[in-house]
């Protein structure tokens, strides 16, 4: 039992960021059932959505992944008090995340039933699509500072395609949410169809890390704790950055815009830095690509902030985040999940105003052109 | 230091807690095996609200396959990042020298004695059966 005393901040308690207004690209909402998409899905996929379920590539049931580390690996004060999951209650997502933090526009990513991860590829684009339908119903129609993401999964090639076009036609979609952990690495000509579209109609690529593809999130195998997974998260999207570029696709694409989320960017400098090292030793092996790998990642790639890593010398923070580039990182705060981020003490090195106002606000801003 | 009166003792259940605010601060008095300890209530990472924490036990291993609990409750684990704290100290278990809750001292004291005192509530009935948790800021 406890009593909470409700009391807005003062103004010594916000430091800069809070009076920024800011784009967090990153909230989680949540089916508060899955009857909520029954409105959106055909009565087949209802019925089999309650019989059989998802068929995943996690081969037993309880064998998905939660809790982990937290039930609905959430903050524990992200309940809502009216019931239902985390980030399933839009009052109590205004009151404790949107209000308080000045988000001018949160960009939803949806996660609930592994929906990249289905095996089943006709009931995975119908729930994609009743999803998609629902983001705008339940979300962006209630809020307009929320924005959905068209999520398709690209094993099913041809309809991605399909529900790219129809979310197309809404127009309201701000961006293309595809697996990072699809059949193959996101490279391949296979998946190149979606990245065309992507281009033609100028939305960007997120890509968001997690989910259960049928391989080993290492390359060592599979880990034994949920700490050695969660820091596979940056190994995972560290591989598909590799794919996507030295396979060509932002040569082929070039005003395709990639988003890689919740992968943090600790890892970026190094991956690139070899990529470059490796370029100019074999590049005759790859004579596809005609620049080197950081510039097309420095052109076309951009890495939201969360989880941040925390370094013992805020200095050394400082360092990764100008080899990154101020102008390549979009704050995202992960909300309602445990490893939440808040913008008012997430970077512990110091900032300017206008750095701040760039990774706050502005990046994002044009990324997605606000 | 003053001295508030804060709650009566029954009001906090065992395993239970309540955020008062005392000049300005948000604090929050958990009770624990009966004992009471008072913390600020925002973790010194990135503020999260320490009332909705859980109260663990601390956990430790000698070797790899072999676990030990003790001082089940004592320890506070942040409801965002999981960082944990003592409760008893507000000092982090991983890091203690560089990371710790503000904490205050807390005491419990029955009604008859608070009476005699200059410290009486002006807006707190005192029943002189009640014992009441007094935090010192």
């Amino acid at each position: 039992m406890s009593e909470v005393i409700d009391r807005p901040l003062r103004d010594d308690e916000k430091p800069a960021a809070s009076r920024l207004r800011i784009v967090d690209c990153d909230v989680h909402p949540s089916l508060r059932s899955t009857d909520d998409l029954n409105e959106f899905l055909p009565k087949r996929w209802q019925h089999h959505l309650k019989e059989y379920g998802s068929h995943l590539r996690t081969p037993y049931l309880f064998t998905t992944p939660y809790p982990r580390s937290s039930p609905l690996i959430a903050r524990r004060d992200a309940w809502p008090p009216t019931g239902g999951p985390p980030g399933s209650d839009l009052a109590f997502m205004q009151k404790q995340h949107l209000d308080p933090l000045d988000v001018e526009f949160g960009i939803l990513q949806v996660l609930d039933l592994f929906i990249f991860s289905q095996q089943n590829l006709e009931f995975g684009a119908a729930i994609q699509r009743a999803i998609n339908d629902w983001q705008l119903a339940f979300w962006s129609h209630r809020d307009p500072r929320l924005k959905a993401s068209i999520l398709v999964g690209q094993d099913g090639t041809d309809l991605a395609i399909a529900e790219i076009e129809r979310c197309a036609r809404i127009g309201e979609y701000i961006q293309i949410n595809v697996s990072p952990r699809a059949n193959e690495p996101l490279g391949r000509r296979r998946y190149w169809p979606i990245y065309e579209r992507a281009q033609e109609l100028d939305l960007p690529l997120g890509i968001h890390v997690g989910g259960y593809g049928g391989h080993a999130p290492t390359g060592g195998g599979w880990p034994s704790y949920y700490v050695e997974e969660h820091q596979s998260n940056a190994h995972t999207i560290a591989a598909q950055l590799a794919s996507l570029v030295i396979e060509g696709v932002p040569e082929r694409f070039p005003k395709l815009k990639f988003v890689f989320i919740e992968g943090g960017f600790g890892w970026i400098p190094s991956a690139v830095w070899r990529m470059d090292q490796h370029f100019e030793r074999f590049r005759s092996e790859v004579p596809h690509l005609k620049r080197k790998p950081s510039e097309y990642v420095r052109d076309q790639f951009w890495f939201t902030t969360q989880p941040i890593d925390e370094p013992d010398e805020a200095r050394h923070l400082r360092s990764l985040i100008e080899w990154v580039g101020i102008d390549r990182l979009l704050f995202s705060s992960d909300y309602p999940h445990w490893d939440f981020d808040d913008p008012r003490f997430a970077f512990k090195t110091p900032l300017t105003e206008a750095e701040r106002k760039k990774i706050f606000s502005t990046n994002a801003r044009a990324v997605y052109k606000f | 230091m003053a001295r508030h009166i804060v709650a009566r003792t029954t009001e906090i259940p065992p395993g239970g807690n309540k955020v008062v605010d005392i000049a300005g601060r948000d604090i929050v008095v958990f009770h624990v095996n009966g004992e009471f300890f008072a913390l600020l209530n925002r973790c010194p990472h990135e503020g999260a609200p320490l009332e909705k924490a859980a109260c663990v036990a601390r956990l430790t291993s000698p070797e790899p396959g072999v676990y030990e609990r003790s001082r089940v409750g004592e320890m506070l684990r942040c409801p965002w990042h999981g960082w944990e704290f003592d409760m008893r100290s507000g000092q982090s278990w991983f890091d203690p020298n560089r990371v710790k809750i503000r904490s205050y001292p807390v005491a419990v004291e029955r009604g008859e004695e608070l009476q005699k005192g200059p410290y009486v509530a002006e807006t707190f009935p005192v029943h002189v059966e009640d014992s009441y948790v007094i935090v010192e800021i």
